[in-house]
């Protein structure tokens, strides 16, 4: 078969399978998307910004597990893109990014919409390739996806210049199946004397603590770390990037950990005795300061990642490999061991724990005459009846999500945690309503996150996406507000956002439904209404209490054992 | 403390910004870096010093490691090994200072290479303390120019650093 280099680009993704492609056309590109017309096996959304395009392909991945893709032209494509990419980057999302360039003869000489993009990518991304030989082109796209999706993913780019995808020029083309980059093999397996030790240190704990992170979810390893959790009765904590690894619903499910955590979760982090990380890579919004990050531990840590390891905090038991596998491994040597931990010393540990979670840290004042934020979350639990994939957008509404929406199941929980982007929710939840046209699919957002990427509006109406928009609106860039009120001495330095629109008319312009709530009596009503139209997007503006902050918190440069409950709730 | 590792990577265009940039994102000291393809054109050979208490050289070799571009990596620092650089400085050599200048050449077990009526270019190579030692020794006043490659290494015995 003889191809184009922009035909061979198009058949590759038919190739590895892909669905979607999220984009947005230019002069760089346009062969590519001349290929793109002329077939209908690989879909293309159109995006109204690049940076929807790699948000939308991550939350598509994030969702699926499968890697999402994304094609933008050169210059401003590609930089606009590149906020979406180091969101993937950053919480390890399988991504590959086809950009254009300017035509090969030209690189370097400022050509119109030539930017380096390669150089600018660089730092956010798992690997990169310029593709100047459009015979090279198939094979470059394959090991791109293979990059991507194998060991710790990432986002993979591929920038090619207009002269590669010239129709003129046809050469043979066959899909690579299997490849092998000498210089690339990812741990497939844990050292076993590695897992046998870490075996062991479990089984002696007396105030052991798993601690999961996004890891387990990218490398779906749910159900043998719930296996874990049955065959240990260990008590488990989550990052914000693992929610859903383990039903938040169950009683061994201790909260979230970190900065915003859960009191019986953190506490549990600062007097265990060994902690078994699994694919959490000790964020400093999980360990507070180092200094005093659980002092009386071993630490056992499982990451396919060797540089995650002892990157932050020292480990005393290394596992490097893929979380399934060492789980399954693990779990293999606690059965041939008869799988018999320290009951007694755990049974007392739970007592501990329970006396924690006693303390109720979570509880918010309901009696108000506006609606809590909380109970916006609640709320929406309720009506969904926890079947939901959910997506956030960055701030206070993001935590009170976080802590309010317990997910029995991984893939639900949709966020940008690493890189902490406002303007992810909307786009990314255009990538998993794609995934799964059925589902329920909502996104939580503040008036501020909202209008970073507000144009993905015109997106939703183009294919008819039926998202849900559940705006948390209290005036505010609430996060900061709620730092400037603790550390600046409530100096609102352009955290409140003025001049905000009409959401709701601003929503019915796009061809959507708006609607906005004001007081909590009317929020169950509005949420089921809005639920209950299957087939549009609606937008909920609710207007939440303006001072609400969220705690518990862990201050800055503050141990796990050191936390602020509330300004009534302070702990002895 | 000082380790000198050497990495063997891919002849890729990037492949040497992929390393420079990893260096200044992460913060982490370079004190020199060298590299040049090897007997296989389609691999290159990298030599770089770096300084670090263990724990941040630890991660230096993870995260070198874990670039695409590279294959193998060696902290020599952890064996017996030799330490070679270039170094070519050129001297103010009037009549009065050549013939010290000359056997300064001859004691260091270096080379002159380029002669005029006022200048020396001398060629060295060695441990860097040995090229230290050579500026050093030169009077005053009559060095124009140094260039040094950094240090090269490789490990003693018959083991190598191969694909």
């Amino acid at each position: 078969m003889e191809l184009s280099g922009a035909e061979i680009v198009v058949q590759a993704l038919i190739d590895e399978g892909v669905e979607y492609v999220f984009g947005y056309p230019g002069g760089a590109v346009l062969h590519i998307y001349d290929a793109i017309f002329k077939q209908d096996r690989v879909r293309h959304i159109l995006v109204r910004h690049e940076q929807g395009a790699a948000h939308a392909a991550d939350g598509y991945a994030r969702a699926t597990g499968r890697c999402g893709v994304c094609l933008v032209t050169s210059g401003p494509g590609a930089t606009n893109a590149v906020t979406g990419i180091a969101t993937a980057y950053m919480d390890s999302i399988p991504l590959v990014v086809l950009s254009g360039q300017v035509p090969t003869p030209v690189i370097g000489s400022d050509a119109f919409q030539e930017v380096d993009t390669v150089g600018i990518t660089r730092p956010c991304v798992k690997h990169n390739f310029l593709v100047q030989d459009v015979h090279k082109l198939a094979e470059t796209i394959r090991k791109a996806f293979h990059i991507a999706t194998s060991g710790r993913p990432g986002p993979v780019l591929v920038d090619i210049p207009k002269d590669t995808t010239d129709p003129n020029l046809k050469v043979p083309y066959q899909y690579p199946r299997d490849i092998t980059i000498r210089s690339y093999h990812p741990a497939s397996k844990g050292h076993p004397g590695q897992i046998k030790k870490a075996v062991a240190a479990m089984l002696a704990a007396k105030r052991p603590v798993l601690y999961t992170g996004g890891g387990v979810i990218l490398d779906d390893a749910s159900d043998l770390l719930t296996q874990l959790v049955h065959a240990t009765g260990f008590p488990i904590t989550s990052t914000l990037m693992g929610l859903g690894a383990y039903p938040m619903t169950d009683h061994r499910f201790i909260g979230m950990l970190g900065m915003h955590g859960t009191y019986e979760a953190n506490m549990a982090m600062h007097e265990t005795d060994c902690l078994v990380a699994i694919g959490a890579r000790f964020d400093d919004r999980v360990t507070g300061k180092i200094e005093h990050f659980c002092p009386h531990a071993e630490i056992i840590h499982v990451d396919v990642d060797p540089s995650s390891i002892a990157k932050n905090v020292r480990v005393d038991i290394p596992i490097v490999g893929p979380v399934a596998s060492v789980l399954d491994d693990m779990l293999r040597l606690l059965d041939e061991s008869g799988c018999d931990p320290q009951r007694e010393a755990l049974t007392e540990w739970w007592e501990k724990i329970e006396k924690w979670r006693e303390l109720k840290c979570m509880s918010y004042d309901r009696a108000g005459a506006k609606i809590k934020p909380q109970l916006a979350v609640e709320t929406l639990y309720k009506v969904t009846g926890g079947d939901l994939y959910l997506t956030s957008d960055v701030g206070q509404h993001q935590m009170f999500a976080a802590q309010f929406y317990p997910f029995d199941r991984p893939r639900r929980w949709i966020n940008s945690g690493g890189l902490g982007t406002m303007g992810f929710g909307l786009p990314a939840a255009m990538g998993v309503q794609l995934a799964f046209p059925q589902a329920q699919v909502a996104c939580v957002s503040g008036e501020a996150s909202i209008l970073m990427c507000i144009q993905e509006l015109a997106t939703c109406r183009q294919y008819e996406l039926p998202i849900k928009i559940v705006l948390l609106n209290n005036g505010y860039m609430g996060m900061v507000r709620q730092w400037q009120e603790f550390f600046y001495e409530s100096r609102y330095s352009h955290s409140y956002v003025d001049a905000l629109p009409d959401f709701v008319k601003l929503t019915e312009s796009f061809g959507h439904v708006g609607m906005r709530v004001e007081k909590p009596g009317d929020l169950e009503g509005a949420m089921e209404e809005a639920f209950g139209m299957k087939d549009r997007l609606v937008f909920l503006d609710v207007v939440v209490d303006p001072t609400e902050n969220v705690y518990p918190m862990i201050m800055a440069g503050k141990g796990h054992h050191e936390m602020h409950l509330s300004p009534e709730r302070e702990l002895a | 403390m000082r380790h000198i590792i050497s990495v063997l990577l891919e002849n890729e265009a990037g492949a040497l910004s992929r390393v420079a940039g990893l260096f200044s994102a992460r913060g982490y000291n370079i004190e020199s870096l060298t590299v040049a393809p090897t007997d296989d054109p389609s691999l290159s050979r990298m030599t770089l010093v770096t300084t670090g208490n263990e724990a941040i050289v630890e991660q230096i070799k993870k995260q070198l490691n874990k670039l695409i571009d590279t294959i193998k990596l060696l902290d020599l620092s952890e064996g017996p090994h030799i330490e070679r650089e270039l170094m070519m400085v050129k001297v103010r050599a009037e009549q009065a200072d050549r013939e010290e200048l000359k056997r300064l050449v001859d004691i260091f077990r270096a080379k002159i290479i380029d002669v005029t009526d006022v200048s020396f270019v001398v060629e060295l190579t060695g441990a860097s303390p040995k090229l230290d030692a050579f500026i050093d020794a030169v009077p005053k006043g009559l060095i124009i120019e140094v260039v040094r490659t950094g240090p090269s290494g490789i490990s003693r015995g018959p083991q190598g650093l191969m694909l």
